[in-house]
C-alpha cells in the first residue's frame, strides 16, 4: 500500500485547551456520578450512629481520604464551571476563537482557585475547633 | 428536516423522534442552574464538617437550613446526573438491548442513591 495522507487524530496534534476541558467535563461528570455513592455512604453513616460515622471519618481523615475528597470537590467545581461555559454558549455568546480559549482557561484555572478558596472558607472559617 | 414530510400536528407538538422533544435538554439546563448555588453550599457544608465528631455532624446535618439545602442538592443532582449519564450511554453503547438495559440501570442507580441519601437526611432531621 502506498503512503497516503491521513487525517490527524487525537495523539497526533497538540490538544487545544477547549478540547481538553470538554473531555474533562465528561470525565468529571462520570466520576461525580459514582462519587454520589460516597455522599450516600457519608449521610447514611451520619444517620446510623457514631460507630458507622467513625468509619467514614477514619477514611476521610486519612491522607488518601482527604485527597479523594479534595479531588471530588474539585471535580464538582470543574464540572460546574464547565457547565456555566455551556450555559454561556446556550445563550449564543462566547463563540469567537479568543472567547473559547479564554473560557477554557477560566474553567481550568478557575476550578483550582475556587476549590482551594471553598476549602479555606469551609475548613478554616466555618469549620469548628479541631 | 424536510417540512413537506412533516404533518402540521407533528410540527406543533415538536416532539421529534425521541418522543420527548427538548424536555431532556431543558431539564438538564434547569437542574444545571439550580446546581450552581447548591454545589457551592454543599462543598462548604462537607468541608466545614471535617474533623467534627458524630454528635456535631448529626446536629448540623439535621438542622433545617442545612438539611433542606442538602435535600435540594440531592434532588437536583441525581436528576441532572441521570440525564447526563443517559447521554453518555447513548453516545457509546450501540447495541439496542445493552443500551436499553443501561438506560434502565441508570434510572435505578440514580433513584436508589437519591432516596438513600434523602432518607438519611430525614432520619437525621426527625431522629426516627
Amino acid at each position: 500500500m502506498t503512503e497516503r495522507p491521513v487525517s490527524p487524530h487525537m495523539q497526533i496534534y497538540r490538544w487545544p485547551l477547549p478540547m481538553l476541558m470538554s473531555i474533562l467535563h465528561r470525565i468529571t461528570g462520570c466520576a461525580l456520578y459514582f462519587g454520589t455513592l460516597l455522599m450516600a455512604w457519608w449521610l447514611t453513616a451520619a444517620g446510623s450512629g457514631p460507630k458507622a460515622y467513625g468509619k467514614v471519618a477514619g477514611f476521610v481523615d486519612s491522607y488518601f481520604g482527604r485527597l479523594v475528597l479534595f479531588g471530588y470537590t474539585w471535580a464538582l467545581i470543574h464540572h460546574m464551571l464547565g457547565g456555566i461555559r455551556h450555559l454561556i454558549w446556550d445563550a449564543g455568546r462566547g463563540f469567537s476563537q479568543q472567547e473559547r480559549e479564554g473560557l477554557a482557561l477560566a474553567t481550568g484555572v478557575g476550578s483550582v482557585i475556587l476549590t482551594v478558596l471553598l476549602w479555606i472558607v469551609g475548613f478554616f472559617l466555618i469549620g469548628g475547633p479541631r | 428536516m424536510n417540512s413537506k414530510l412533516r404533518t402540521p400536528l407533528a410540527r406543533v407538538r415538536g416532539l421529534g423522534s425521541a418522543r420527548s422533544g427538548t424536555e431532556h435538554f431543558w431539564r438538564q439546563r434547569l437542574t444545571a442552574v439550580a446546581n450552581i448555588p447548591l454545589t457551592i453550599a454543599f462543598v462548604l457544608i462537607v468541608v466545614s464538617l471535617l474533623g467534627r465528631n458524630h454528635a456535631a455532624a448529626q446536629q448540623i446535618l439535621g438542622s433545617p437550613l442545612v438539611a433542606i439545602v442538602i435535600l435540594l442538592f440531592i434532588g437536583s443532582v441525581t436528576y441532572h446526573m441521570r440525564i447526563g449519564m443517559q447521554v453518555v450511554i447513548e453516545d457509546y453503547v450501540h447495541g439496542e438491548i445493552a443500551r436499553l438495559s443501561l438506560v434502565m440501570l441508570n434510572t435505578f442507580f440514580t433513584v436508589v442513591v437519591g432516596l438513600t441519601a434523602a432518607y438519611a437526611i430525614f432520619k437525621l432531621s426527625f431522629g426516627v
